[in-house]
């Protein structure tokens, strides 16, 4: 068990692993986007309440839960990486945060673009939408930390501690953001998901949020693979791969 | 069907902008993430080439 | 016997540890300018505020919790970047991550001199500058307690950025990027329990989540300052 493992964890025997599971990971984004699209504009009843704007649910709610899906998984390759001292874990974490940062960021932006017809406004200091700033934060420090460091290893182990950091205090951030917003706001502003939702509205998003989940695995392996290549650059491996034209 | 016509469609019951703007963004950050990498790892190639050939 | 050898070494923790408080309070004394800049920084924050918004006293006294928590968080955030960099340079660091003791109970000893030297001062001169902002008595006592238990959470926590940030380019305005996102559950309950007691109402339930996050503050960012700091070491 513990020789393969190893063996894969390698760069250059992940190296074309990850390739060859690129493509897969991306077939089946791709599909998933298509079944995703089609149950959440052409089967999923317009709502009676907020009429045809709450398709923007469809990608809002699954980014969202992907922008905090991918923080936990990404903490807990950090923790692997930090624990056993396994280089290809902290390349993962590092490959991670930016797609988890994107997706944050479109979780913000779907959320305002909902906002303004639902609410009139284009920011409201919502409970939901103040935490997934605060997470925008955490990955943008997280990536500011990695660069900023010139040593690859040091990098990793500072960016993975940090992660776990921030892993154990997003509840509580969340917890007290909840807190702040009842006693401030109070009023009965409900960004979460209507009261009787359809079985076709949770069944759209649940596959819109599979499709960001193999796109995110897919583009995660991608990215993977560049820092191999750029922390690797004078292995004899790269070199000869780099000459044989196979990427 | 949900819709009447194409334009209905495109419409979204008067809301088009917020709803196309929010799958159209999304679309075009994926879709940037995926050729930014690609020629990020392109770019990476090309130099450990050069390093090889030196 | 086997107490005896407790003994000893329950001694060598606490002389290890009181050496250095003991230690960094005293450069700070020397320093002193060090800490008048944390405290000017304060004032000079808190002041701008009605400057920029007008001198109604009602706005001032509504948004009074709020600047003053933050300016004391940006107070305390800018001396974090002192708290390891001197040891680190002059090599003090590399022999207290030698020293018999472990590292995450020496520096508890270090943070509680940062909060001594920067932290306990603005605690004292919050209530001078909770009257320029027309805040009724109670409320004065209770933004003293509120900042007397969150700001040891914020040094806590501020210790791990700086040990994470430690040597690296740029490292004042990365640990503002690593810290400040960490600091919101102190900035919400505190500037919450002002709040709550200009509004009448108890800061009670405020002020034990606020004590609570100190605690579990000093639990755990101990633990992670010391591993921050074998990584930037090493």
């Amino acid at each position: 068990m513990h020789i393969h493992w190893f063996k894969y964890s390698s760069p250059q025997t992940f190296y074309p692993l990850a390739g060859k599971m690129i493509p897969w990971f991306a077939a089946l984004a791709v599909l998933l986007t298509i079944a995703g699209l089609y149950v959440s504009f052409a089967i999923a009843p317009t709502d009676f309440q907020q009429g045809e704007a709450y398709r923007i649910i469809f990608v809002h709610v699954p980014a969202a839960w992907m922008s905090m899906f991918i923080y936990i998984v990404m903490a807990g390759w950090a923790a692997l990486g930090l624990g056993f001292n396994a280089r290809l874990s902290a390349m993962m974490a590092q490959a991670l945060a930016p797609t988890g940062a994107i997706f944050t960021l479109l979780a913000l932006v779907t959320g305002s673009l909902w906002g303004k017809p639902m609410w009139g406004a284009w920011w409201v200091w919502d409970a939901r939408l103040t935490s997934e700033l605060i997470l925008l934060f955490l990955y943008l420090g997280f990536m500011a930390l990695q660069s900023s460091i010139d040593d690859p290893r040091r990098a990793d182990r500072a960016g993975a501690l940090l992660a776990l950091v921030g892993v154990v205090n997003v509840p509580i951030i969340y917890f007290s953001v909840k807190w702040w917003n009842t006693l401030h706001q109070g009023s009965t502003i409900n960004m979460g998901v209507a009261p009787k939702m359809a079985m076709t509205m949770l069944l759209g998003m649940l596959l819109m949020a599979l499709a960001f989940w193999m796109y995110s695995i897919a583009v995660a392996l991608m990215r993977v693979r560049c820092i191999m290549l750029e922390r690797e650059r004078s292995t004899d491996w790269v070199k000869a791969l780099s000459t044989g034209g196979q990427a | 069907m949900q819709w009447a016509s194409w334009s209905a469609f495109f419409n979204m019951g008067g809301y088009a902008f917020y709803v196309w703007f929010s799958f159209g963004l999304t679309a075009l950050c994926l879709i940037w993430e995926v050729l930014a990498l690609r020629k990020r790892s392109q770019q990476a190639l090309r130099l450990s080439q050069l390093l090889a050939q030196d | 016997m086997n107490t005896r050898k407790t003994n000893a070494k329950t001694n060598a923790w606490t002389s290890a540890w009181l050496t250095v408080l003991k230690r960094d309070l005293l450069l700070a004394l020397r320093r002193r300018s060090d800490i008048a800049t944390t405290l000017f920084f304060f004032v000079i924050v808190s002041s701008l505020f009605p400057l920029g918004i007008g001198p109604e006293a009602a706005v001032l006294s509504s948004i009074a919790p709020g600047v003053l928590w933050v300016a004391a968080l940006l107070a305390g955030m800018i001396s974090l970047s002192r708290l390891f960099a001197a040891d680190f340079t002059d090599g003090t660091l590399e022999q207290m991550l030698l020293a018999p003791q472990p590292l995450a109970w020496l520096v508890t000893a270090k943070i509680l001199a940062h909060w001594l030297v920067c932290g306990l001062p603005v605690v004292l001169l919050a209530p001078l500058i909770g009257l320029q902002y027309a805040l009724p008595n109670e409320a004065l006592l209770v933004l003293v307690y509120s900042l007397l238990l969150g700001t040891p959470a914020l040094s806590l926590i501020g210790a791990i950025g700086a040990a994470l940030t430690l040597g690296v380019r740029g490292s004042g305005l990365l640990v503002a990027l690593l810290v400040l996102p960490l600091y919101i559950p102190a900035l919400i309950f505190g500037a919450g329990a002002v709040a709550a007691s200009q509004h009448g109402m108890s800061a009670q339930a405020h002020l034990s989540l606020l004590a609570a996050c100190s605690l579990l503050s000093l639990v755990l960012a101990p633990l992670a300052t010391a591993a921050a700091l074998r990584i930037s070491v090493e």
